[in-house]
């Protein structure tokens, strides 16, 4: 196997699809996919991610901006056909941007959770409901 | 002082995006914190979890189709997009064309057979890594090229011959010739190393449809090929996307503002696709209530919504003139209607999933990559 993410995480948690990642050179992985724009201070920055789009540009973007200690949020892709996004983060005295990032980042993996906790039972619950009917 | 709470009519105003003649109105979300004065509109996930509501209307295992209902636009995209873009799945990638004197041309072919969908042990390809390819500047190592574990290899081997059993005056080639057609059942696989473990008995790999036409020929051609798949996502090329099509639409909201009755309450109901807007008559007690339009109408016909979920707002109600002011269209904001119909290589609840647990694994490898930038 080439040196790719599962030469790093060996056999982490299951043999899941979702354990590798889209063919990344194994050497970009080293460097900083995330780096902080120049010009920023405490509260204000402007990050790039590499290899990140809308998807994930718009879902970070709402989850920070549901924190109450953020004054402006809001992400770019800066060109099409650079695949580059440009997240720009301004928070209050409270809290940082680096901060409002992290906490942004761990909402929206909550949420995740839940997604998936309610999906599951109502698909299981749809399934048994269906099953019962077939019978019946 | 304790944040303000809007009142449940302000709620539903607010939930509902206006669809008028010719413009869409109160589109953007506006339960962000400080938008709406004195109000909260923090991130609370104990809020979320007691809002949030899944529907499921149908779950085949190719064709799922759920609401979800509570969740706003950004985060519902970005599982569309997931689904169609980043959940890995099996194609043919690499094709060695050893012989092919048929008239369609190898690129043509190769490009066919990789969009062909195939289907396999879930375990397998879950089990399945990905396959790097070399790049022309790197010295090859051991690791490079093809293994069990990220190449699963298939032949197509068919010649064309004369059916000797033919009835002399049989035209239709099919039956003149032995495969004068080649289709993706002609497709064989045999599992290599621990392929073995997977992909045997009813977890080979196989199209999904083994009734693609992939070539014609005639007698003396032939075709020989060795297809090499591998894993890739639908970012990469569509033909690793697992989904045929994975969309939502918002729930339709159709408001009666004042009584449709009699012809108009028909002809209403004829601007809706079937079962969304119902005929019942006028009761007696809104017939003898004041002020409620109804007076004198008892025993007629009027218009009531009875299921906006088929509508399709296509907004006819809105171009006539008798319906000028008691009608109000929107959409429901935080109801979408997911449709997920998959290729068949996974069950589209499965790949609801996988989508979810994508997004987290991607928030959370980015969180990590935070650390660098610290230090």
């Amino acid at each position: 196997m080439p040196a790719s993410v599962h030469a790093e995480e060996p056999q982490e948690v299951d043999q899941s699809m979702l354990d590798a990642e889209p063919e990344v050179d194994p050497i970009m992985l080293e460097e900083k996919r995330v780096i902080v724009l120049p010009g920023s201070s405490e509260t204000s920055a402007s990050f790039q991610f590499e290899n990140e789009g809308h998807t994930m540009g718009n879902a970070l973007r709402y989850a920070i901006m549901k924190n109450p200690a953020v004054e402006f949020c809001g992400y770019t892709i800066p060109h099409p056909s650079d695949p580059k996004m440009h997240l720009r983060i301004q928070t209050t005295d409270n809290t940082t941007a680096l901060e409002a990032l992290e906490k942004g980042f761990s909402d929206l993996m909550d949420l995740c959770d839940v997604v998936t906790e309610k999906f599951t039972d109502a698909r299981d619950q749809f399934n048994e409901e269906n099953a019962n009917r077939m019978q019946s | 002082m304790a944040p303000l709470v809007a009142s449940q009519g302000e709620l539903q105003r607010r939930r509902i995006i206006d669809i008028n003649a010719e413009t869409v109105t109160n589109i953007p979300s506006t339960d962000f914190p400080g938008h709406w004065p004195g109000e909260s509109h923090a991130w609370a996930l104990d809020q979320f979890k007691e809002n949030f509501k899944v529907d499921y209307h149908r779950n085949d295992p190719y064709e799922a189709s759920f609401s979800l209902i509570g969740l706003d636009a950004a985060v519902a995209n970005a599982f569309r997009r997931i689904l169609m873009a980043e959940i890995p799945t099996l194609a043919i990638e690499y094709v060695f064309v050893h012989n092919n004197t048929s008239v369609i041309q190898d690129e043509v072919l190769a490009q066919r057979l990789g969009l062909i969908p195939l289907k396999g042990s879930v375990d397998g390809i879950n089990w399945m890594r990905w396959y790097r390819k070399p790049t022309e500047d790197e010295e090859p190592s051991e690791d490079d090229g093809p293994s069990d574990f990220n190449t699963v290899v298939m032949h197509l081997d068919v010649e064309c011959t004369k059916n000797t059993d033919a009835h002399p005056a049989e035209e239709d080639p099919r039956k003149l010739y032995n495969h004068a057609h080649v289709y993706a059942k002609d497709i064989s696989f045999a599992a290599v190393g621990r392929q073995e473990q997977y992909f045997v008995g009813d977890g080979t790999i196989q199209p999904v449809n083994p009734d693609i036409l992939i070539a014609k020929m005639r007698p003396g051609q032939k075709i020989e090929m060795e297809l090499h798949c591998i894993k890739g996502i639908g970012a990469d090329h569509a033909k690793f996307s697992p989904v045929a099509t994975a969309s939502y639409r918002l729930m339709p909201d159709i408001n009666i503002l004042k009584p449709i009755i009699g012809d108009d309450a028909k002809k209403f109901a004829k601007c809706f696709p079937k079962g969304v807007i119902a005929l019942e008559p006028v009761t007696s007690a809104e017939a003898s209530r004041k002020g409620s339009g109804y007076e004198g109408h008892a025993g007629e016909q009027k218009a009531v919504v009875r299921d906006a979920f088929n509508d399709t707002v296509s907004r006819e109600c809105l171009r006539h003139e008798e319906f000028q002011g008691k009608v109000k269209l929107g959409r429901l904001r935080d109801h979408f209607i997911f449709n997920i119909e998959s290729t068949g290589q996974f069950e589209s609840d499965t790949l609801f999933l996988e989508s979810v647990k994508i997004l987290k694994l991607k928030c959370a490898r980015w969180k990590r990559g935070l650390n660098d930038l610290m230090a």
